[in-house]
């Protein structure tokens, strides 16, 4: 249970600095309160509505819609089986109780070590390659029992650490918009051309 | 029938409305407004459209999919949700064609796919618009066979609401209104997708003060109020119209009873008063009157002990007693009756030659205001500026908070706020000024030299909201604002907020003080022995006047103290005869509220025990004393306050006193401005503000079981700052002292406080503030210190 430190108060501000109304950074200071305690608590929630002025229930009532938004402890991993059609006629179901075999836990658990989080996910969009599995929604495809003990035994050795963050941090770079890149810097009938910054990259 | 037709000469040319459109419903045609909502033009035609999530007070938000119609569109007929859908000239909308008929069957089965049918033990079976909408518009069967989806039922989502989210068909009626109506958004929807459900957040309560509407447009049992769970089956209800006359706002209700017993008051949409909506302790304050520890027989003093007697023998004693004391009868109170009850104890004031009598508790401002050029709350929510100088209206009178919340919100009108604290209001007002007590006046006249708050105050209409924002400090200072924006904006008109029930019927009918012997002037002749006969008409100075010294010295000077109550108040107890009076809901006559507004109120129950009507004291003492006044009636007490008050009596013998009342103007007056001297304030002094909270002792609120626990409780509420110079932390008691007196309060630290002024909840349970507050006193400095 924490509120925001001082520095990602300060972050948070830069954030809601970006936006013409206080309200739309809601999102992304829920993505900071996860990355600060690997999940969102209530006080953080309480925070949050704080800094953009709404009340806990609309912050909650918003976050909670939103799979990939924890509300519990979740591990440093969280593998997430996916169930739907494809995946399930590849064999998910198989899997699924492959996996709660190999980590001693059920759907939703998470291994005592605090290290791994199972859950049951609908259809990632990679139905070509069922069944398929996202480990801190980085993909592993056409996923097998071997494979995925595999997975395991290289999380646990910490074979992937640099290749997986930790749960909860979405972006490994985060953005950084300068002041004068914001968004609601500019009045948008301001705007005529392309911003200088995209060096014409882009059209608008 | 068009003007060609006939004789424009003689016709009076009538200027075509350029927002009438003309729209055809099911073959007729009928005229609408550019704008307005098919359902809602169905409506006014007597179309019925059945819809779940379309509240006529609320914003439309097409979530129930119940209201679909068929449109004819370019491309043939179309199905539109007619609660989103805006008239427009020549639409041709069919409400009853086959299509229609699928779209509805197809909703109500979708929504039942998931509910408990649960109707037998439900609340809301008989009244439910699930239960009738399904049997009007459903298919009647199902093909759904699958488990119904499961929650835990029902769950306490505050103390006085309770949830069952099986129910719920997710229209958001409930969360709007808590977000746009109430400006509370303590529940939303959460889990949004296929386990949508309504929530608040883990460990805060959905604690608004309007949280019983919810229940009562919830169109499923999902919300139900804890006060009337399992208390009756909506076909055994009896009910009547009525007005609630718990503050001054004076909302329509219907009062319920089962069995002879109150069981439930509802929301009755008047247009210029209270559009349906309530606050939780006018609703569920009926609990009181059900009350066991209601009053039912006459008491009078023997050797020293308050014991029951007939009404003949205490009625006896009071007309003896009122007969030996001359004209030293004095009557304090009389806001809590009728109009009817007023006007009789007026007359028999008159009748005893008494010129003390006074309906406020020293607690509003001079009756004298109510003879300014007034306004209403309509006129104030469609002006373009509201001044306030008035307390926090969320909590003293919560539905025009509701009101004035909603026109600054949605209907342009710019808000100046003159307050001590921030209020319910200064989120949403345009100007917000902070002023320490007693700086009224100078504060308004800062304001007006203000450039931008001149042209804003000549731009269009000026309302002053006015009324005693602070108990602890003298009620000159407000009239003394109210008299400096006049001289500046002399076309403003003037909207009192006393916050009594009827203390606007009771000023005008007769118990409006004489030459300046107020409530307080009283008291003090009564504790100099100048009083014979002190009469308590629902009135308890011990509990009610700011200054508690001088209550006790006026209650325990009178040689005679009548008390009239439905509740055994501390005055009461020291009065020689208590007589047990019939409370709201038990007697029928007709109220004013804080407009000048005259409405009825009902009797739908058995006065308690012997309890009578306080008008029905009045004319049986009248009887007594030889002065007879010919009433027996109700009906005869009307006639009477007709040929004394006509005003009044026009209003109350037309048909909308029982709809939307009629306001009646009291003659013109002028308060003389004449605010005392304020010495500056020591810089270590904190200057004191003495005001309400919708939850207090008041036995209305502290005998309904159900609100009993909701007062906040005393404490001394100061800047956290402040409470960091007093080196006390949140929630630790401090010394709080003056000359007159010191107690313990605990301290919080609040942010709405401004610097160097505390401020303590008025009637809260806990050390009594009161013993601090001296009448006499311009404001009041207290000191704060930790121990
Ligand atoms: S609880 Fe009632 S009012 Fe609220 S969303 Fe559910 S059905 Fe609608
Ligand atoms: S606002 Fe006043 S009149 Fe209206 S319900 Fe509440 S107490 Fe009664
Ligand atoms: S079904 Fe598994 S990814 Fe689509
Ligand atoms: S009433 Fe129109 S969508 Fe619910």
């Amino acid at each position: 249970m924490a509120r925001l430190t001082e520095e990602n108060v300060r972050l948070a501000q830069e954030i809601i600095s970006r936006y013409p109304k206080a309200r739309s950074a809601t999102i992304p200071l829920l993505h900071l309160a996860q990355e600060q305690d690997g999940y969102v608590t209530d006080d953080a929630m309480a925070h949050i509505a704080e800094l953009v002025g709404a009340s806990p229930a609309e912050v909650y009532g918003t976050a909670s819609f939103y799979e990939m938004f924890k509300f519990h402890p979740v591990g440093r991993y969280v593998i997430n089986i996916c169930g739907t059609m494809s995946c399930a006629l590849m064999g998910a179901e198989d899997l699924m109780h492959h996996a709660e075999e190999k980590l001693g836990v059920r759907m939703g658990g998470t291994t005592d070590d605090g290290l791994i989080t199972l859950e049951r996910a609908e259809c990632q969009a990679a139905c070509t390659e069922a069944p398929c599995l996202q480990t801190n929604y980085r993909y592993s495809f056409r996923v097998t029992p071997e494979s995925f003990d595999a997975l395991v035994d290289d999380l646990r050795a910490g074979r992937l650490a640099d290749e997986i963050p930790p749960h909860g941090v979405v972006a490994r770079v985060r953005q950084h918009i300068p002041a004068d890149r914001g968004a609601g810097v500019h009045a948008p009938e301001d705007v005529k051309s392309a911003p200088a910054w995209l060096d014409g990259k882009a059209a608008l | 029938m068009s003007t060609t037709e006939t004789d424009a000469g003689e016709m009076p040319e009538v200027p075509a409305d350029p927002n009438a459109v003309s729209i055809s419903i099911n073959g007729r045609t009928v005229q609408a407004r550019k704008g307005e909502l098919i359902i809602a033009a169905a409506d006014r035609e007597g179309e019925y459209i059945p819809r779940f999530c379309y509240h006529p007070r609320m914003s439309p938000v097409g979530m129930c999919r119940q209201c679909m119609v068929e449109v004819e569109g370019p491309r043939g007929p179309m199905m539109v949700v007619s609660c989103m859908t805006p008239v427009a000239d020549g639409q041709v909308v069919r409400t009853e064609t086959e299509q229609v008929k699928r779209a509805q069957e197809g909703m109500i089965e979708l929504l039942l796919a998931n509910h408990p049918l649960d109707c037998p033990v439900c609340d809301k079976g008989g009244e439910c618009p699930l239960q009738d909408q399904a049997f009007s518009h459903g298919p009647g069967e199902s093909r759904f066979v699958e488990e119904k989806r499961h929650y835990e039922k029902p769950i306490p989502i505050s103390d006085l609401v309770f949830l069952d989210r099986e129910r719920c068909i997710l229209c958001d009626r409930c969360t709007r209104f808590a977000r746009e109506v109430a400006g509370d958004p303590l529940i939303s929807f959460t889990q949004r997708g296929n386990n949508t459900q309504v929530m608040t957040f883990p460990d805060e309560p959905f604690a608004s003060y309007f949280s019983g509407n919810t229940v009562q447009i919830c169109p499923v049992g999902a919300l139900t109020a804890q006060p009337y769970r399992f208390k009756a089956r909506p076909w055994d209800l009896e009910q009547r119209e009525s007005t609630c006359t718990t503050c001054s706002v004076g909302c329509r209700t219907v009062v319920q009873s089962s069995r002879d017993e109150l069981v439930r008051y509802q929301g009755v949409d008047s247009d210029p008063v209270n559009w349906g909506w309530m606050c939780d302790r006018g609703r569920f304050n009926f609990q009181s009157v059900n009350s066991e520890d209601r009053l039912d027989t006459p008491l009078v003093r023997q050797s020293g002990q308050l014991a029951a007697t007939s009404w003949s023998a205490a009625l006896d004693a009071v007309a003896r007693e009122m007969r030996s004391a001359g004209g030293a009868v004095a009557v304090l109170g009389g806001a809590r009756g009728t109009n009817e009850d007023a006007f009789m104890w007026g007359l028999l004031a008159d009748a005893v030659g008494s010129n003390m009598r006074d309906a406020q508790l020293d607690d509003g401002l001079p009756a004298a205001v109510l003879g300014l050029p007034q306004a209403t709350i309509d006129s104030a929510c469609s002006a373009g500026t509201v001044v306030l100088l008035a307390p926090d209206l969320k909590e003293e009178l919560p539905v025009l908070h509701i009101r004035l919340r909603d026109a600054a919100t949605k209907r342009g009108l710019r808000i100046i706020e003159v307050s001590s604290h921030d209020t319910g209001l200064t989120a949403h007002a345009w100007r917000s000024v902070r002023c320490e007590p007693g700086a009224q006046a100078d504060t308004v006249r800062a304001l007006l030299a203000d450039p931008a708050v001149s042209s804003q105050l000549a731009s269009g209409d000026v309302v002053v909201v006015a009324g005693r924002a602070n108990l602890a400090e003298s009620a000159e200072h407000t009239v003394a604002a109210i008299d400096a924006l006049l001289a500046a904006v002399p076309a403003a008109t003037v909207l009192p907020v006393l916050r009594r029930g009827n203390v606007r019927g009771a000023l005008g009918l007769g118990l409006a003080p004489s030459a300046g012997n107020d409530a307080a002037a009283i008291l003090e002749s009564a504790a100099n022995g100048r009083v014979g006969c002190l009469v308590l008409l629902g009135a308890d100075p011990l509990s009610d006047v700011a200054d508690a010294d001088l209550a006790r010295r006026g209650i325990a000077g009178a040689r005679f103290v009548v008390a009239i109550d439905t509740f055994m108040t501390q005055s009461a107890t020291h009065a020689d005869v208590v007589l047990p009076a019939a409370a709201y809901g038990e007697k029928d006559g007709t109220t004013t509220n804080l407009e000048g507004r005259v409405s009825n109120v009902v009797q739908k129950i058995t006065p308690r025990g012997t309890s009578r009507a306080d008008w029905m004291v009045a004319a049986e003492l009248l009887h007594m004393l030889g002065k007879d006044a010919g009433v027996a009636t109700l009906a005869d007490v009307q006639k009477l306050m007709a040929t004394r008050y006509p005003a009044f009596g026009a209003a109350v013998s037309s048909a909308e006193v029982r709809r939307n009342g009629v306001v009646v103007t009291a003659p013109a007056a002028r308060p003389a401005a004449s605010a005392p001297a304020v010495a500056p304030r020591s810089s270590y002094d904190f200057r004191l503000v003495v005001s309400r909270k919708l939850y207090d002792k008041a036995l209305g609120t502290a005998k309904s079981p159900s609100m009993a626990n909701l007062a906040p409780g005393a404490a001394v509420i100061v800047n956290p700052l402040d409470a960091e110079r007093v080196g006390a932390r949140d929630g630790a008691g401090v010394r709080v002292s003056n000359a007159h007196s010191s107690l313990v309060l605990p301290l919080v630290a609040s942010a709405s406080v401004p610097r160097g002024t505390a401020i303590v909840p008025f009637n809260q349970p806990g050390a009594d503030i009161r013993e601090l507050v001296r009448r006499g006193d311009s404001v009041t400095d207290v000191r704060i210190e930790s121990i």
